[in-house]
């Protein structure tokens, strides 16, 4: 396997600028329970993790910490029921859920990144099985795994490292030690196999140890606390995700252009109000994205921004195209192919944007990046929604008579959500960390996941 | 992104609701109605699978996510077994979502059940009022909004019905859900309920409209194509006039009409429609064909097989609505066609064709076997060369080879069919011996009468009873029965009655025969065409409606009547012919003055138009909806008549 650093490197620093109180306080998660002074082990174990870091002690005293176990089975049915819905907002629940997972976790003394991952990966599953169609669940679920297994490594390294320097320690708890040593080797051993992520951590932690290595008592818990940071390092970096891709806008955007876009995304109108901001002027073309009409959406909001803009049905687009410049669309997911998982009817806005030779630029933040190739049958399986978006029930139900004839209808409606665009038609994917081509994808996520959680 | 907004706002308003009350709902586990016997003796209502999920699960999974925190379920019939059920589901140990069981055992109707409700005082605010054998995917904010509006404005407004659009046709009516024709007429203002009228006399063709109803409303449109979603919204009052008016015991028939009648305590009903979401009720094997069918075809979405709203199923939507479950064994040669569920672990064997069809669990299908719009419900095993045609086969059912279920049949828990063994249409086979026949299922279904109340109890006592002998005594059964389910059977041949063979077909899983459906057609044209030739009803129908007019107008009665004629006929043609409003007006105009009414000379005629004209309006409204059903609009033309003079006399 080869070491990539490329790409990581430049990321990391970047999420690291967005750690801090501040966002702390705005993430929320849960819901409010009656408890107030709970007297079992764990919470005292928390209470002392919270002393160990100063950026969770905000969110804590401000949070009463509900039963995790109902938290996840509220999120699962909020998925089931399709309540939560968007992959961003997906992506931060099932992040901040995580976080509070691991936050309440009980670990052993040894081997707690197993512990860890054998935690996240169970109520990962009954998550991702909770709504499989929303791919955001099960990639933050995965970037979670990969930041354990980071920090563990981590970890250790400057476990080790400590125990080099530090050799003035008072030995009091050898035992311990031992087990450390234990943990080491088998996170070396995981080392082995990732064999990606190991340097910029080292470089990081060595820097991070050295304010750290008085209190060895803590050590224990310094995995969970690096984890739990990396967690809110990840939950800033969705949050911020819209910002950063639409800080790029203006080298894409340019005077006098014409853009087409399709139904209605939150990365999409941020990438174009940006542009505008810079006070580039330029037209926008909007499809209406049937069954949902968000496009209608989209046009109010940029007209709000004085962004010039045209609504044009779905079918107008092919007419359209050869007056555009450049489709900026946004997508559900971006799967490890560098091919795109998108509202309905966005290939055939990508075939025409073939036909005309225009570019079909894709904005998405790196937490739609999907791991799995879509030969997949899971993934090929679509999300066919309600029928009623298109037609009224009682408007019809002359034409799904059951009790005539042979009993089986002789209507059919048939509301898919979503569109595969293979990537031989995506010109360019613009996300936070950078523009990148189709076939670069797979090299992002070898970036951002480790390969034991793609089996 | 805006439906995010949209759920964002929903979980705003659940939490002022929160701060006050948590929403409530009373949930009736029982259909008090006996249209799914002989089922219904073994198991009850609710929980039937229905595309092998129990019916209460998509109610309780539709109030979960509207936004109700506290269901009580009230358990009847079979109540050990719904408690059971429920406890052992997922809905006990949900955070924000509790569910509380009530058990009775001498409930006979949905008023026992409620004023048994209101002893326990348990309901203090709003409450959603629904049976366990409704489904949905409505939004409940929109809903309790206007609800909670019209309260803080007027506390009589006590209800709030949900209604949906339906076809008005009486054929898709009956071949849908297999109900009857629903007449509403309502204030199109202020969407207040002003009649109701579910049992029709179609013989006699006409509805009587409550002439003060046009008194004080500028408008009223009726409608004959609205479906009842039976989704109520109730203020506590619902529950102590129950029990105030301890006769009421269904809620349409009962309760509805008789606050609709009474105009003394005032209270009103106000009904809220829906229009892209889906609510249905299950009331009879057609109406679960039907729901079933719309299910698979994904009106309910979420509440579709392969989303797990009940959590273990792992169910896979594949092309062509096929939704297959884990763990099946297909033979390659096997055919399973389009718009089908299989269940889970099922094995289905060569050359086998499935269509528009539910497998339940651990079915074994056999080679060669035909089955096509049918409910085969859990571990069901039909063996080789068996036809089943939009029958329901219930749990642990065996078909012995080469049987055929005709279209209709219904085959009850662990029934065994013989070999070669042909079930007839609309039969019903069940291991349980068939009641005498003064509790037959018409009798009961609507027993009003003390007589037919005191009989259910009993019935459902000994068929708990029975069932619980039931695995001790089958070779009983099987002696006893061994004729009537083919060589080797187990099962007694359940008869249908004359005269209630109309009423089976109507009901039945099958779809209306070629013959009986060219007959209601045939039914519907005639008439029209008896409409064309007489527009008038016979002038005794005009007798009861005037003596109900006050006593000062007895002068002139013949004068009276023959002005009402003139008047209805002109509407009835202005209608057929399309008239435009403005002549109509004139005409009717024209025809008062030249009656020999004793009418106040001046400041009529302004009234009059405008009224008219008005009514014109709405009345056309009507007319376009009642397009099937001109038979109802002449009583409506009367009332005109009846009303103007009303208000020419004041």
């Amino acid at each position: 396997m080869v070491t990539c650093l490329t790409g990581f490197f430049p990321s990391f620093f970047y999420h690291n600028r967005f750690t801090g109180p501040t966002e702390l306080e705005t993430s929320s998660s849960g819901g409010p329970t009656g408890q107030t002074g709970r007297s079992d082990p764990g919470f005292k174990s928390l209470m002392a993790a919270v002393t160990v870091c100063r950026t969770q002690e905000t969110f804590f005293k401000v949070k009463k910490m509900p039963d995790i176990e109902g938290l996840v089975n509220e999120f699962v049915s909020k998925l089931e029921n399709r309540k939560v819905e968007g992959s961003h907002a997906t992506a931060r629940a099932t992040a901040e859920l995580l976080r509070s997972l691991i936050s309440q976790k009980r670990l052993p003394s040894t081997n707690q990144a197993e512990a860890l991952i054998e935690a996240v990966k169970i109520v990962g599953a009954k998550l991702t099985a909770a709504n499989p169609v929303e791919m955001a669940v099960g990639n933050i679920v995965k970037r979670v795994l990969h930041i354990v297994r980071v920090e563990d490594l981590s970890a250790v390294t400057s476990d080790v490292n400590g125990l080099n320097l530090s050799a003035e320690t008072d030995d009091e708890d050898i035992a311990e030690r031992d087990s450390d040593h234990v943990a080491s080797a088998a996170a070396v051993g995981y080392g082995s196999i990732l064999d990606r992520p190991s340097l910029h951590t080292l470089l990081d932690n060595m820097g991070r140890d050295s304010g750290e290595k008085a209190d060895r008592n803590i050590s224990r818990r310094i995995l969970k606390h690096n984890v739990i940071e990396a967690v809110n390092e990840l939950i800033g970096e969705i949050d911020d995700c819209h910002e950063q891709i639409a800080e790029q806008a203006v080298e894409h955007i340019h005077q006098n252009e014409v853009i087409l876009t399709l139904g209605r995304s939150r990365t999409v109108l941020e990438f174009l109000s940006a542009a505008k901001e810079k006070k580039r002027s330029f037209r926008v073309f909007i499809a209406e994205g049937a069954p949902r009409y968000q496009g209608h959406v989209l046009a109010k909001e940029l007209v709000k921004r004085d962004v010039q803009s045209t609504v044009v049905t779905d079918s107008a687009v092919f007419a359209m195209i050869s007056r555009v410049n450049m489709v900026i669309v946004g997508v559900h997911a971006v799967m490890a192919n560098g091919g795109i998982i998108a509202p309905v009817g966005l290939r055939m806005v990508a075939l025409a944007a073939r036909a005309h030779a225009i570019p079909f630029v894709v904005v998405a933040g790196m937490h739609k990046l999907c791991p799995l190739y879509p030969h997949n049958p899971e993934v090929l399986l679509n999300d066919m929604r309600c029928p009623s978006e298109l037609i009224e029930h009682g408007e019809f139900s002359g034409c799904m008579d059951f009790g005539i004839g042979s009993g089986s209808p002789l209507l059919h409606v048939v509301n898919p959500a979503f569109d595969y665009v293979p990537p031989e038609l995506v010109s360019l994917f613009i996300t936070e960390i950078g523009g990148h081509g189709p076939s670069y994808m797979y090299r992002l996520i070898a970036d951002y996941y480790s390969a034991d959680d793609l089996v | 992104m805006g439906v995010k907004k949209g759920t964002a706002r929903v979980s705003e308003d659940t939490e002022v609701e929160l701060a006050r009350a948590p929403l409530q709902a009373i949930l009736l586990a029982d259909s008090f109605a006996q249209k799914f016997r002989p089922i219904t003796l073994e198991r009850p209502k609710v929980l039937l699978p229905l595309a092998n999920i129990p019916m209460i699960d998509y109610t309780l999974a539709w109030l979960e996510s509207a936004g109700v925190e506290e269901v009580y379920v009230f358990c009847c019939a079979h109540s050990r077994q719904v408690i059971d059920y429920l406890t052992n589901s997922k809905w006990f140990n949900q955070p924000n979502f509790s569910i509380r069981t009530i058990e009775s055992h001498n409930s006979v109707s949905a008023g026992d059940a409620l004023r048994l409700i209101y002893e326990q005082n348990v309901i203090n605010g709003d409450f959603v009022l629904i049976s366990g054998d409704t489904l949905s995917n409505m939004s409940l904010t929109h809903a309790l909004e206007e609800h909670k509006e019209r309260r803080k404005k007027d506390s009589n407004a006590v209800m709030t019905m949900v209604i949906k659009k339906s076809k008005p046709s009486l054929l898709t009516r009956q071949s849908r859900l297999g109900t009857d024709e629903l007449f509403m007429a309502i204030d199109p203002d202020t969407k207040q309920l002003l009649y109701y009228e579910d049992k029709a006399d179609h013989l006699k063709g006409t509805l009587s409209l409550d002439k003060m109803l046009l008194a004080d409303k500028s408008s009223i449109s009726l409608h004959n194509d609205k479906q009842d979603c039976y989704i109520d919204i109730c203020s506590p009052e619902v529950l102590s006039l129950f029990t105030d008016n301890f006769d009421y015991q269904h809620l349409r028939r009962h309760f509805v009409k008789g606050l609709l009648v009474d105009d003394i305590m005032g209270y009103k009903i106000f009904i809220h429609e829906i229009y892209s979401s889906y609510a249905a009720r299950i009331d009879n094997f057609r109406s679960y064909d039907t729901v079933s069918k719309d299910i698979i075809q994904r009106w309910t979405y979420p509440f579709v097989p392969d989303v797990q709203f009940t959590g273990n199923s792992t169910t896979k939507l594949e092309r062509l609505g096929l939704y297959r479950a884990s763990g099946i064994i297909q033979s390659r040669s096997a055919q399973v066609g389009p718009f089908t569920v299989i269940g889970n672990g099922t094995t289905i064997g060569d050359n086998t064709i499935i269509s528009n069809s539910v497998v339940g669990d651990g079915c074994k299908i056999g080679s060669n076997v035909l089955v096509e719009g049918s409910y085969i419900w859990h571990n069901v095993t039909i063996e080789d060369g068996c036809t089943l045609r939009h029958a329901i086969v219930c749990d642990g059912v065996i078909i012995k080879s080469g049987a055929v279920l005709e279209p209709g049949a219904v085959l009850c828990f662990k029934v065994v069919i013989g070999q070669q063994f042909v079930v007839p249409s609309y039969s019903k086979v069940s291991l349980l011996q068939q009641p005498t026949k003064q509790d037959s299922d018409e009798e009961l279904e609507y027993a009003d009468d003390s007589n037919g109340i005191v009989e259910i109890p009993s019935i459902n006592s000994t068929s708990v009873k029975l069932s619980g002998q039931l695995t001790s005594d089958v070779s009983e059964a099987q002696r006893l029965a061994i004729s009537e389910a083919g060589a080797g059977g187990v099962g007694y041949l359940w008869s249908v009655g004359e005269g209630d063979f109309e009423e089976e077909l109507r009901h039945s899983v099958a779809p209306i025969p070629a013959d009986k459906l060219t007959e209601v057609i045939q039914a519907a044209n005639d008439e029209m065409e008896m409409l064309d030739v007489s527009p008038l009803p016979p002038s005794g129908e005009l007798q009861p409606d005037s003596n109900s007019i006050d006593s000062e107008d007895n002068f002139e009665r013949d004068d009276y009547i023959y002005f009402e004629k003139e008047v209805e006929a002109t509407f009835l043609r202005a209608v057929h012919e399309d008239v435009k409003e403005d002549h109509v007006i004139l005409e009717v105009n024209s025809l008062r003055r030249s009656s020999t009414l004793p009418l106040p000379a001046a400041s009529y005629t302004l009234p009059l138009s405008t009224v008219s004209s008005r009514f014109c309006q709405s009345y056309r409204g009507a007319r376009i909806e009642l397009s099937l059903s001109y038979f109802y609009t002449l009583k409506l033309a009367m009332l005109t008549a009846n009303w103007w003079l009303v208000r020419t006399e004041d």
